[in-house]
């Protein structure tokens, strides 16, 4: 059994943060949950699909981040309790949705979690998501710890169908990525059925419709404030004369540095917890008993604004500050440290920080960037379009998943990446204004997210460029995750749909269509060629299984190549290859056989043929 | 309780992860705070993995440079790499034998000579154990029973009030039944390099 599944209540379980959100929705009675996998969220549906394997939880990875959240939205609508996860990014491709959902509402409790990853871990910019809760109206929770983030989900369902509207519950990726003791709950029953009853004035969005669901909306939100007010996840923590309001892991960092400047008795907190709507009169009451205060929150001064708003509003002129070149940044994530700094600073408590170890004398140390594994399909492929387009002038716009890091030397192909698909619709740019060739990149998964629609804009606008889509069969960097096109068997979805790459480019006119096998490089050269001579849009499959995936299902019979005395050490498979497999011992490159996973590609480019297969 | 902050670096794939869980199983079992945090998003494609594991009744799951009581790196050049995080107190454990990154192969770095990365690391932090363990791990079976060689070793230090029993006992429960011999020889073998260290 799933150890989520655990209906023990009062047993205490070591859990990370997106397990924990996960069990918190077990508790909550969720019967459905969609999901576009997304870093740092990945590891909450994962659970959740693993438990869907076993119980009568529906879970299912949606194409994109919007159909996952229309499809929540038709089951929250059709008096299901649901869930939605996604990364922060992810929210903005499912914004539009969200945007007339919060007018629509929901019928039973919708919560969309939402992770957050201040300083950028593993995407690709640090937008801070709690903005959608002031764009869209909705409420926005936020958990301080793994413990709380659990308890949160319940808290967020009852708000959601006190409401009848969704609930947004944002992490941050040290919430997401922390681990802590957290004590079961009682599991409830289930409702995996409802029913969907017809009310178009609530539920059809034209103008005249929306024009009343607007009215409710701003009503909701004052309902929402009120509530936040009074919620017990918005608290006041100690007394004295200075204030400090936070959110998230910085109420940690607060509290330890609180104990550690010793100004327990000078400081009280004020821990934000439902932060959209502000609490309003919670913090105007807040305000009034202090002399100053210091607002302490990552990412953008959104709680600080407020506070100086609400301080105006009551004209009680206190001193607030937050963001500042000398107090907090609204760059990356906070620490400790930091905290205890800026408090001592900004209240005038003597503190000496510890002395920072010199490291002036310590060499530097060799970097160690993450790579493509050992007899990684994209490396082979990338190698491929390298000889193919050797003398062309190339612009390579890129997109996200393992295959982003071919922007490393030496193949340093990436020269543009932005968002989810953006490589196939940037190309139609590029290609239109310039004479360069364009030859962009993306991943199986990534292309049925959202590559599929600037391919049919790039036939129906006759542009002209090589796009490769890079078919490893799995979502492989958020964690192998399936994806419409992949073989469901692997995946213990027996019975789930499949979609053919091929057969959707040739539908969408794609004139030039060819299939590669990555690891036949003279081949798959030649095919490649052929591509990129074609003048308008010519799409290349390369496909190949994940060698990381194939290993953990025993796909894989490796058999290990070495580099043989015939070797003249030209390098050429280090130097252009940079198979991790490699590494030179004594001036020669050697294969480690444990990592070498027989994909013979470092053997057809050796120039001396000395990379052999070992003899078993 | 009296606070106590560990850093573990490795790179992605010495299972760093499964070491830090089974320090968090060992705490539960003693009724210990504890919090922990990881880096894990490319931890399988060949980067740095670093995990905090906060002993204690502190409540922030990440420690800030200079503030660790203790360090294990599961790599040497990684071990130093962390050193921003020790102060002239903080205990630090390495494996000493290097995995160069592909960087290195390909002349873009140089990988630190070792003795001047040990005699690095011993001059700026209280205490200095170091030990091949990967011959201890291939000693006691599997050369993936590092990061369990590596725990034991951490567990003789006292440093964090955890039995040895309680960590055999998480072993049990968070590690592969087929590698249990292999993983409870791997933390003897660590706990012993430390005593003889």
């Amino acid at each position: 059994m799933h150890k989520l599944l655990t209906d023990n209540p009062g047993q205490k379980m070591l859990l990370l943060g997106n397990e924990a959100i996960a069990r918190g929705a077990i508790e909550a009675g969720v019967a459905i949950g969609s999901t576009y996998p997304g870093t740092p969220s990945s590891e909450i549906s994962l659970a959740l699909f693993q438990m869907s394997h076993e119980s009568d939880l529906y879970f299912e990875y949606s194409t994109n981040e919007k159909v996952a959240l229309e499809v929540a939205a038709g089951a929250a609508n059709s008096g299901v309790r649901t869930i939605c996860m996604m990364k922060h990014v992810g929210l903005n491709v499912a914004a539009d949705p969200l945007m007339t959902l919060a007018y629509v509402g929901v019928t039973a409790g919708l919560v969309i979690i939402v992770a957050d990853d201040p300083f950028m871990f593993s995407s690709q910019n640090e937008q801070d998501d709690r903005f959608y809760g002031k764009i869209s109206g909705l409420p926005i929770l936020e958990p301080s710890s793994v413990e709380e983030a659990k308890e949160m989900v319940s808290y967020a369902f009852d708000l959601s169908e006190q409401l009848m509207e969704p609930v947004i519950l944002r992490t941050t990726t040290r919430i997401n990525h922390s681990t802590g003791i957290v004590e079961l709950k009682e599991i409830p029953p289930r409702v995996t059925k409802g029913s969907f009853t017809k009310d178009p004035m609530r539920c059809v969005t034209v103008p005249a419709v929306s024009r009343g669901l607007h009215v409710k909306l701003l009503e909701n939100i004052k309902k929402a404030e009120e509530i936040a007010s009074t919620s017990e996840l918005n608290f006041v923590e100690g007394q004295g004369p200075w204030g400090i309001v936070c959110n998230g892991v910085s109420y940690n960092y607060v509290k330890d540095a609180v104990q550690d400047l010793g100004i327990e008795d000078k400081a009280k907190i004020l821990r934000i917890g439902f932060s959209h709507p502000m609490p309003a009169d919670l913090i105007k009451q807040f305000i009034k008993g202090c002399e100053k205060i210091l607002v302490v929150e990552e990412g953008e001064p959104y709680m600080e604004e407020m506070v100086k708003v609400f301080d105006q509003e009551e004209k009680l002129n206190v001193p607030i500050r937050g963001k500042g070149d000398d107090l907090f940044s609204r760059l990356y994530e906070f620490n400790p440290a930091q905290v205890r700094q800026n408090l001592a600073t900004y209240f005038d408590v003597p503190y000496t920080p510890p002395a920072q170890t010199d490291l002036a004398d310590v060499p530097e140390i060799p970097q160690r960037p993450p790579n493509l594994c050992a007899g990684c399909s994209h490396r082979a492929t990338f190698y491929a379009i390298k000889q193919a387009a050797e003398g062309m002038d190339t612009v390579y716009p890129t997109d996200i998943g393992c295959y982003t890091l071919g922007f490393l030397p030496p193949m340093a192909m990436g020269d543009f990446l932005i968002c989810m698909g953006s490589s196939v619709s940037s190309s139609c740019g590029f290609s239109q204004a310039t004479d360069q060739k364009v030859i962009s990149f993306i991943g199986d998964s990534t292309f049925f997210h959202s590559g599929i629609t600037g391919l049919v804009n790039a036939v129906f606008n006759n542009h002209n460029f090589t796009l490769v889509i890079l078919d490893n069969g799995t979502t492989a960097m958020t964690g192998h995750q399936p994806n419409p096109g992949v073989d469901a068997d692997l995946f213990n979805m027996s019975g789930n749909g499949r979609v053919s790459i091929e057969a959707l480019v040739k539908a969408i006119g794609v004139e030039h269509v060819s299939v590669i096998k990555p690891y036949k490089l003279k081949k798959s050269i030649a095919t490649i060629k052929e591509a990129l001579d074609y003048k308008g849009v010519s799409v290349v499959i390369s496909q190949e299984m994940c060698t990381l995936f194939a290993k953990g299902h025993k796909m894989l019979k490796p058999r290990a190549f070495y580099v043989s005395d015939k070797c003249k050490n030209h390098r050429k498979c280090i130097g252009t290859f940079t198979c991790p497999a490699f590494s030179i011992q004594g001036d020669f490159p050697v294969i480690d056989a444990d990592t070498c996973v027989g994909c013979a590609v470092c053997a057809q480019i050796c120039p001396e043929n000395a990379i052999l297969p070992l003899k078993k | 309780m009296d606070t106590k902050r560990l850093i573990i670096v490795a790179v992605g794939g010495q299972g760093n992860l499964l070491a830090s869980k089974v320090l968090g199983e060992a705490a539960l079992l003693s009724d210990m705070p504890v919090k922990m945090s990881e880096i894990h998003g490319m931890a399988q494609r060949g980067g740095v993995v670093e995990s905090a594991v906060v002993f204690g009744d502190a409540q922030s799951t990440i420690i800030s440079d200079g503030e660790a009581d203790v360090l294990v790196g599961f790599e040497p050049s990684e071990t130093l790499r962390a050193l921003n995080k020790c102060n002239a107190d903080t205990v630090v454990i390495t494996n000493t034998a290097p995995l160069p990154p592909f960087t290195v192969g390909l002349g873009i770095g140089v990988y630190p000579e070792m003795d001047e990365l040990k005699a690095l690391i011993k001059a700026k932090t209280g205490r200095f154990i170091s030990f091949n363990g990967i011959e201890l791990a291939k000693e006691a079976g599997n050369v993936m029973s590092l990061n369990i060689v590596l725990l034991g070793a951490l567990i003789q230090t006292g440093i964090l009030n955890l039995s040895a029993e309680s960590v055999k006992k998480a072993l049990e429960t968070t590690t592969k039944k087929a590698f249990l011999d292999t993983n409870l020889k791997a933390f003897e073998l660590g706990f012993q390099a430390a005593e003889n260290a």
